[in-house]
């Protein structure tokens, strides 16, 4: 009778307040530069303790360079930013994984990578795509300042239960749609806002036969619909990916907790408070055309007609399409594009690496593109060179940068100028999220990487 | 401890706008801060200002007609990322109350948390704020957090709003969450202990 998400919520429940919000025991906490420094001051102020020091690991990510990583970073401000969370990681005695250290990385691919996420977790971040690690069949989710604070305190939030909301997907995907576009499609039908106040549950045959990588790009994306997360049972894809990661439970204790996790699926009795099912054959590569994640499109078709949009939402259309330049009923098939950019928690997996690379093998950059390739973490990095991606990367007139947030959200030098389009791996295309004035594209790793060739948007179907 | 909110009548800005994201009411390059100062300066910068950093007079923050704590928002204010930022820049402008028909959930957490108050209304009476504000700019709303009431005082009509009773005993009292959680340290360690 009970949704995969009521149980791990419900065990970690601690009290809950009468008419108001659960008291969440957390599992595991990460840390990043930008949305601590208060919540670590929050504590100094109140002359507290980390109250569980083992259960959250800092990582800076967002502010940290691409390129020359060994050197002093040279904005001051995001240097302050690093150098503060190296010494409140210090001060109350944390993990920390700084510049150098070959476990830093984009927080949310180096918790999976580590083993930091496991099945049946409750995990927060104060960065909404915390709930990239719902693909491990873990509760997480996005929180702010005041409630890191919490749990740095308490190991605790209080948080109101969301509603559950199962998202199925069937059938077979055809040739040419990476997880991304999955994900892009249900949120351009779900909408911007469509999902707020549930959790989902990703679920049906598309979910099962894809990778841990596909299922983080997925539950990654929960956030864009308004959810508070994502999940997806977990199923021997995950045992298989997670059993050999550093930080999992190994021999008896493995045994011991694959038993649980097995046990963490929703009752084939669960009811939802809401039920949605898309099919694999109407999901076509994606690319969106506004300035919110919900404003997606199939490759080949062409934006709304003004006369489709509703009366209220006119104004925010139109302002949407002014912002990118773009018209009423136009195609994007064909257009110009000026930087790509591989990269971010969404698409910055060694999966998304390795089909890029399946592209450009044996050909040459767009004279016309800048490229930014951005690994998520020196894991994925160091596999990329086991694998010669570098290789191909190179001789194709492409540089490998080193891993970080990088362009997703531009706080460090990655900037997109003014005016220009972006064609984008990453989870956002709000006004200005790339730099002041860029127009973001999103989409998958196959379609940045046919643009990263051709110049234009390319539909990968047709090659 | 936040400051204690009751009732407040105020004139207030229009932003008709949908889905304002987080990106918007703060951009990412003004989270570098490591204090909780000075947001307000930079609410919607890249809306408030143009490129060389002059005020963009179309702007409604720039607009010499309206003033007000109150923000009244279009649909879905708040979508996007996690940023207590953007709740701070909101209070640092000095907006009490924001108006609108959807909340995003985390900017809704983030507002309450900092002592602003979310009010969510019908597309209706959002739409007539919207109208009657179009044709003075000094039309009041009055906000009653106890009987959980806003007024547009122009046309006399009032809406019931929801807000959570705890949500709404802490922004009466002034109390935030962590002393509630800090003054559980016993169960929590009870919990722990239990788990295993």
């Amino acid at each position: 009778m009970k949704t995969l998400f009521d149980k791990i919520w419900d065990s970690h429940v601690v009290s809950s307040v009468a008419d108001g919000p659960d008291q969440l025991y957390i599992d595991r906490h990460y840390c990043h530069e930008v949305t601590s420094p208060q919540a670590f001051q929050g504590l100094r102020n109140r002359n507290l303790k980390v109250f569980r020091p083992e259960r959250t690991i800092c990582s800076p990510d967002h502010n940290i360079p691409t390129k020359n990583q060994e050197l002093p970073i040279e904005d001051p401000i995001s240097k302050k930013q690093v150098d503060t969370l190296k010494n409140n990681a210090e001060q109350f005695g944390l993990t920390y994984f700084g510049l150098g250290n070959k476990k830093n990385g984009v927080i949310h691919i180096i918790g999976p990578e580590q083993g930091l996420t496991l099945p049946g977790m409750t995990i927060v971040c104060g960065d909404s795509h915390t709930s990239t690690h719902g693909a491990f069949g873990a509760v997480a989710f996005g929180i702010g300042t005041s409630e890191v604070e919490m749990v740095l305190a308490t190991q605790c939030v209080l948080q109101p239960k969301p509603k559950t909301l199962r998202i199925n997907i069937e059938g077979e995907l055809s040739k040419g749609v990476t997880a991304k576009d999955v994900v892009l499609y249900v949120i351009s039908k779900v909408t911007t806002g469509g999902a707020t106040g549930y959790f989902i549950e990703f679920a049906g045959s598309v979910i099962r036969n894809m990778s841990m990588e596909a299922r983080m790009t997925v539950c990654n994306m929960s956030i864009e619909m308004g959810a508070r997360g994502g999940i997806i049972a977990p199923d021997e894809t995950t045992f298989e990916y997670v059993k050999t990661r550093e930080n999992a439970p190994k021999g008896k204790d493995w045994d011991k907790a694959l038993e649980y996790y097995k046990s963490i699926v929703s009752d084939s009795d669960a009811v939802f408070d809401k039920e949605l099912t898309f099919y694999a054959d109407d999901i076509k590569p994606m690319v969106t055309y506004g300035t919110n994640p919900g404003m997606g499109m199939s490759i080949d078709s062409a934006i709304p007609s003004l006369d489709e949009i509703d009366e209220a939402g006119k104004v925010s259309f139109i302002k949407s399409l002014d912002y990118m330049g773009f018209k009423p009923g136009e195609k994007l098939e064909g257009k110009s594009v000026d930087y790509v950019f591989l990269g971010s928690c969404t698409n910055g997996r060694i999966e998304d690496f390795r089909t890029f690379a399946s592209v450009v093998k044996g050909k040459k950059r767009s004279e016309n593109v800048t490229c930014w390739l951005v690994p998520g973490s020196w894991s994925v990095e160091e596999q990329i060179r086991k694998e010669g991606l570098d290789k191909i990367f190179e001789q194709a007139g492409f540089e490998l940068r080193q891993p970080g947030c990088s362009a997703c959200l531009a706080m460090n030098e990655d900037k997109i100028p003014s005016g220009k389009y972006s064609l984008s791996t990453s989870n956002r295309n709000f006004e200005g999220r790339q730099g002041p004035g860029a127009r973001t594209i999103l989409c998958g790793p196959l379609v940045a990487a046919y643009a990263a060739i051709n110049g234009v948007i390319t539909d990968p179907r047709k090659f | 401890m936040n400051e204690k909110f009751n009732t407040l009548t105020s004139t207030f800005y229009p932003l008709p706008i949908e889905n304002v994201d987080t990106d918007q009411i703060i951009p990412a390059r003004f989270l570098k801060a490591t204090d909780k100062e000075g947001f307000g300066d930079n609410l919607f910068y890249d809306w408030r200002y143009d490129s060389k950093g002059n005020p963009n007079n179309d702007f409604v923050l720039n607009n010499k007609l309206y003033n007000g704590s109150v923000l009244v928002a279009g649909k879905n204010f708040g979508s996007g990322s996690s940023r207590e930022h953007a709740a701070w820049a909101v209070r640092g402008f000095g907006f009490k109350v924001v108006v609108s028909s959807f909340f995003a959930d985390i900017f809704k957490n983030n507002a309450l948390n900092n002592g602003v108050l979310p009010v969510v209304v019908s597309e209706g009476f959002l739409a007539k704020l919207f109208d009657n504000v179009k044709s003075n700019p000094k039309t009041t709303v009055t906000v009653d957090l106890f009987s959980q009431t806003i007024t547009n005082n122009t046309e006399n009509i009032s809406e019931h709003f929801d807000i959570n009773p705890y949500k709404k005993d802490c922004l009466l009292n002034g109390f935030d969450d962590i002393d509630y959680l800090l003054s559980k340290k016993k169960n929590i360690e009870e919990f722990e202990k239990n788990r295993k």
